[in-house]
């Protein structure tokens, strides 16, 4: 991090020839770098923890609980779930962890994300690291081009989103049975589960290409109110999205923890009825 | 009331060199930084150069940096300080200083005029345009802009890279691309001007990596990120990178956006 005590660039940025003569690259005195500090070790935290779970293929069902890093399953290779998400689209050459099969499709949808970008490019790479702090790079394209003009495609991975939602919402409905597979039964994986699921939604319908597929790219709302309505809630739930991107980025790991604890036999999950 | 001495520290000097300088100045309760300023003058640097206007928020005139945030002067209360704090006041660091606090912010001016203006729709005549509150009341948050340019001398894009000056409107600009394509009777299209396409190819809609920033640093609370970057950044992705979205206005043979 910047002390902003680092002798000036020559003819660069705010060292430009015509700018006020300065020599610190920035002059906050508040902790600027707080933010990017908590952001790049959250991210990174998540990171290494579903990396490792996403590598480990195994400890990812106990009946009737399945981990929301491993559904749907597409491979030969993965546990039996009665009435569950197991498709074997990839059949048995499918040797690694199934995880890595569906993970690309969030990964890509977060990597993506207005949000998530603003996180990491503030967090990761310093561009800038805060309002009025000098980055430390010499040249600057943006996402004009490759491979940060890939951000664009963010509306595809919103739509392959809303499928993994809807299944991960399928998977909370199993979740209302017991281990014997009975239905009308309530433990508190299901609780996790279905607060992970509210979670995802919400984080997933107020993204900022919903907001615009909804009725952001009208232009006479008048003409469309259904649409003038539905873009209205969106934009509301949309004023949250930072706040629901980080609980939901928390909630998915915590449901795959519980998940792991039962399924490997370090908990027992309470049955609620 | 009461009074006490503050430690202010002022960059004075013009496009050969400047400095930081100390001052002990008397700060009453109920100031703003501008009020200093004018103390400053009155009582000690009677040469020292700002640009300021109303002193309600309302002109943006008096933008200037304060403790390295980009602020008004006018607007920025001497109660948020601690009365042991140095205040550090210099002009904005992305544009070129003419002396002390002011600097000249021509490259705005560049800008605005490289956005083509509102197009009238063909057949009303001026003083007869109708339209629905809810059509134009994204365009109408825009609108609230002072001119003040807070967010374009902090946006890292040009205040990093100077050479990216040529190619980047700003957030200010942008903005303005958004709330003209925004509005229920501009009548580019039919006038065979694209605003989405012309985001991204002339105004550097490219560049802005959204981390927020300009929204930061607006006094009048704009959502300038979210309500007209990323839109347009959607607008623009419409045009240029979604075959569907094209696909279907192939086929429909109509705007997206009606």
């Amino acid at each position: 991090m910047a002390t902003g005590t680092e002798p000036p660039q020559v003819n660069t940025g705010v060292h430009g020839a015509a700018r006020a003569a300065i020599g610190p690259r920035h002059l906050r005195t508040d902790r600027w770098w707080l933010a990017p500090a908590l952001t790049a070790g959250g991210l990174l935290a998540f990171v290494v923890y579903s990396t490792w779970r996403a590598f480990a293929n195994a400890d990812y069902y106990a009946a009737p609980y399945v981990s929301p890093f491993y559904s749907p399953c597409l491979a030969e290779n993965c546990e039996p779930m009665r009435g569950g998400p197991n498709w074997e689209i990839f059949g048995s050459w499918w040797g690694l962890s199934p995880a890595l099969l569906i993970l690309i499709f969030p990964l890509g949808f977060r990597l993506t994300c207005y949000y998530y970008r603003k996180a990491y490019y503030r967090g990761f790479w310093a561009s800038p690291p805060a309002c009025a702090v000098a980055e430390p790079h010499k040249k600057y394209s943006g996402e004009t081009r490759f491979p940060l003009i890939l951000q664009n495609i963010h509306r595809y991975f919103f739509y392959t989103a809303i499928p993994v939602a809807g299944i991960l919402t399928y998977d909370t409905v199993l979740a209302f049975r017991d281990e014997h597979y009975e239905w009308g039964h309530m433990g508190l994986g299901t609780l996790v589960l279905l607060v992970n699921i509210v979670l995802i939604w919400a984080y997933t319908v107020s993204c900022h290409s919903c907001r615009h597929i909804i009725g952001g790219r009208l232009k006479h709302f008048s003409k469309h109110p259904v649409r003038y309505r539905l873009w209205s809630w969106v934009g509301k739930l949309n004023e949250r999205h930072t706040v629901l991107a980080w609980a939901s980025l928390i909630s998915v790991a915590l449901a795959d923890f519980y998940v792991y604890l039962v399924a490997s036999g370090a908990f027992d999950d309470p049955r609620l009825f | 009331m009461s009074s006490y001495t503050a430690a202010f520290k002022v960059w004075r000097g013009d496009a050969d060199g400047g400095e930081l300088r100390d001052f002990a100045v008397e700060v009453n309760d109920g100031e703003v930084v501008l009020d200093i300023i004018h103390r400053l003058q009155a009582t000690q640097a009677s040469d020292l150069a700002v640009r300021w206007n109303c002193k309600a928020g309302k002109c943006g005139s008096c933008s200037a940096e304060i403790n390295g945030r980009p602020r008004l002067l006018c607007m920025t209360r001497m109660s948020v300080f601690s009365r042991e704090e140095t205040i550090t006041v210099t002009p904005l660091r992305a544009f070129p200083v003419v002396r002390d606090l002011v600097t000249d912010v021509s490259f705005n001016y560049a800008k605005a005029r490289e956005v083509p203006s509102f197009v009238p729709p063909p057949g009303v005549r001026a003083g007869e345009y109708r339209m629905q509150q809810m059509d134009v009341e994204r365009s109408q948050e825009f609108r609230k802009c002072i001119e003040c340019f807070l967010c374009q001398d902090t946006c890292h894009v040009v205040r990093d890279h100077e050479e990216n000056k040529a190619a980047f409107a700003g957030p200010r600009f942008l903005m303005r691309v958004a709330e003209l394509d925004m509005h229920p009777l501009d009548a580019a299209g039919e006038a065979g001007l694209d605003r989405k396409k012309a985001a991204h190819d002339e105004h550097g809609l490219g560049y802005c990596n959204i981390t927020k920033c300009c929204t930061e640093v607006c006094p009048e609370g704009i959502k300038i990120t979210d309500n007209a970057l990323i839109p347009l950044k959607e607008r623009a992705v419409d045009r240029k990178y979604d075959p569907l979205v094209w696909l279907g206005n192939k086929i429909r043979r109509r705007g997206a956006e009606d």
